[in-house]
């Protein structure tokens, strides 16, 4: 476990640290936040001022460096816009957005299961037929308009739940039904077509003249070897809700991280900006490490590739096996962390 | 098809009459016999058709205003056809507004999921069949892409360059470019171990040759398919930045710009933000209908699926039901 987390957090850290100076320098490009913060009429001297109390008088490079010494000591800066600690207003943020997120997941999985696998049954029957051009017809429908209309017709008229906020449990149905809807339909299709496949595999025969149940055959053997391609497509959708539904959160005025990413973007409000970022990217790191650990429990097939494999070998055998199994490998797919994860 | 070969005389029988009388399909008969299909590639092409041509009969109607009519509500024949689907705010008709807005949709979209498909692609193949330090360093490339928050990448562009539908589609293309790259990668990879690959290998071939001789042919059909459901995404993803007001800017329309501007008159003009929405999940639907036929018809296991015609239906489900 720990030689791949080890190799997980080399082979994650420079994409993460490349994003960050990214960020960083990509932010300062769309303009000087000065425009925005003082009135129109603002002379020189309150400019440098502003400027020299932000910080932004310095070059780029020093900028950055006091930025990444700020991260040391968890210190991400000051909001331009409320001078409040910008670590404190992304952490506040992010679990109104990781329980969308998780709420929305968790719905999303159930239903994908339960109507793929029932899809899955009779291939091209009525319910496949039905269910395929259901999830389509989810996954194609933009969120933006969904929401927009969900307000219009349950909320202005017919006023079962409220157009927006984060008060009571009815304030949820728009935000979850809305997002619910892309997970759903991309994973119908997931679920149904791994689930063809495996229900046509010789172990469902086996299985079957066992004298097993349609419920166990389906549930336990089936489901199961099915699972590896939904967990994929599943993670990257919720990479997707944890990274902040901007678009929805911004329609129902969620507070979120999605909301608060586009609004520091708009105000250039660089250092709550950056916090978010670095928020959204460790959660991103985290959920990666609990998807390949899934993998590996799911499927203990999964190995680095033949290729690679083969390499390894080769290279062992002219060494004469002085390095043993040790070898050093590349940590280049998920299977090879997460054979790490068996290995260790 | 495992069905029919596991029933050992009858099953043949079936289906040697049916490659018979076929012989091997075309794409077209192959898209004819799916209905669902061959409706989505209608509705497409009338899209395109509309993209294509509408904007130079509609385009002076679409700028016209005209107070009289203002907010009309659509599906009225008083109003005559220009009004069909009723006016807005400024009595200017929504369906000229809509064909104009459908050639800037399209304008964004499909060169996005082109651009993005050469590259991500191309790239992802030499990654997967090099293996080694270069798929390292794509894959964390991609991952970095991938990971970057794309409206950031939108807002600075918009702020440095001109919020022009290039830039847009320059965006959507470079946020794209990772999906094809991780997809081409992965089959890329798995073909590179294959016998046939190794054969080609073993003869001397040189790498660049073997990718474009054996992997790509073997790869296009999911990459093509995959490029399919794109179009489908990049056109919700252009409509979402209209929407947020970092994409398409007025005085250009783009369907999803028409949503963001008739959502304040929600209670008043329902049709403003609901017919154009409608347009987008159209469409959508469409290509994601013919991204799913297009993947069983480019697939020589399933392909069988779409030579049937009615009576080889019959006499399969008949042979299916005696073998069991």
């Amino acid at each position: 476990m720990l030689t791949y987390l080890r190799k997980r957090i080399i082979s994650s850290g420079l994409p993460l640290l490349v994003v960050i100076v990214g960020v960083f320098a990509l932010a300062r490009m769309t303009g000087n936040p000065a425009a925005l913060y003082l009135p129109l009429n603002a002379t020189e001297a309150m400019r440098e001022d502003f400027a020299v109390r932000n910080g932004l008088d310095q070059p780029i490079w020093v900028q950055m460096a006091q930025y990444f010494g700020g991260i040391l000591r968890l210190d991400f800066g000051e909001s331009m816009r409320t001078g409040e600690s910008a670590g404190a207003m992304a952490l506040r943020a992010f679990p109104a957005t990781l329980q969308l997120a998780g709420t929305t997941m968790a719905l999303a999985i159930v239903l994908a299961v339960i109507v793929g696998s029932a899809a899955a049954l009779k291939p091209n029957g009525i319910l496949d037929r039905f269910s395929s051009f259901l999830s389509m017809t989810a996954a194609s429908i933009p969120d933006f308009w969904l929401a927009i209309v969900g307000i219009w017709v349950f909320a202005i008229t017919l006023g079962w739940v409220p157009t927006s906020g984060v008060v009571g449990m009815a304030a949820w149905v728009l935000p979850v039904a809305t997002l619910v809807m892309r997970p759903f339909g991309t994973l119908v299709q997931v679920v149904r077509g791994a689930m063809v496949s495996s229900l046509s595999e010789p172990y469902i025969k086996l299985a079957r003249a066992k004298g097993a149940t349609q419920y166990r055959v389906v549930g336990a053997h089936a489901l199961r070897n099915a699972a590896a391609p939904g967990l994929t497509v599943a993670g990257d959708l919720t990479v997707g809700l944890v990274n902040g539904a901007v678009v929805v959160e911004t329609i129902f005025g969620w507070p979120g991280i999605g909301k608060l990413m586009i609004d520091s973007i708009l105000q250039r409000d660089f250092a709550v900006l950056q916090a978010c970022v670095l928020l959204t990217a460790v959660a991103i790191f985290v959920l990666n490490i609990l998807i390949d650990i899934g993998y590996a429990l799911l499927d203990p097939r999964v190995r680095p590739s033949a290729g690679a494999r083969k390499r390894r070998k080769a290279r062992v055998e002219h060494r004469g096996q002085q390095n043993g199994p040790k070898a050093p490998t590349t940590p280049t797919t998920t299977g090879s962390a997460a054979t790490a994860v068996l290995d260790a | 098809m495992t069905q029919i070969q596991d029933q050992p005389v009858p099953g043949k029988t079936v289906k040697t009459s049916v490659a018979q009388r076929l012989g091997r399909p075309s794409m077209l008969s192959m898209l004819l016999r799916d209905k669902f299909a061959t409706v989505a590639a209608v509705i497409l092409g009338f899209v395109l058709l509309t993209a294509a041509f509408g904007p130079s009969l509609m385009g002076e109607l679409a700028t016209n205003q005209d107070l009289m009519f203002m907010n009309k509500a659509p599906f009225d024949p008083a109003n005559g056809w220009a009004y069909f689907l009723g006016s807005d705010s400024l009595g200017r008709s929504m369906l000229a507004r809509m064909v104009v807005a459908t050639q800037t949709t399209l304008l964004v979209a499909v060169p996005a999921v082109l651009v993005a498909l050469f590259l991500g692609s191309l790239w992802g193949v030499w990654a997967g069949y090099h293996r080694g330090r270069r798929e390292n360093i794509s894959m964390r490339l991609a991952d970095i892409i991938m990971s970057f928050p794309s409206l950031l990448l939108a807002v600075v562009v918009l702020f440095v360059f001109s919020p022009s539908a290039a830039n847009i589609v320059l965006i959507l293309a470079i946020t794209r470019i990772p999906i094809y790259m991780r997809t081409a990668r992965a089959e890329s990879a798995e073909l590179q171990s294959r016998t046939f690959v190794d054969a080609a290998r073993t003869f001397g071939t040189k790498p660049n040759s073997i990718i474009v001789r054996h992997v790509i042919p073997v790869v296009t059909p999911t990459l093509l398919t995959l490029a399919t459901l794109e179009f489908c995404f990049v056109m919700l993803a252009e409509s979402s930045l209209s929407f947020l007001g970092i994409g398409i800017q007025p005085p250009d329309v783009s369907w999803g710009l028409m949503v963001a501007q008739g959502r304040q008159y929600l209670q008043t003009a329902w049709w403003l933000s609901i017919l154009p929405g409608l347009a987008i999940v159209i469409t959508a639907v469409a290509a994601n209908v013919l991204a799913a036929w297009m993947r069983i018809a480019t697939d020589p296991a399933q392909r069988w699926r779409l030579t049937l015609d009615k009576q080889a239906k019959k006499d399969l489900t008949a042979v299916i039901k005696d073998a069991k």
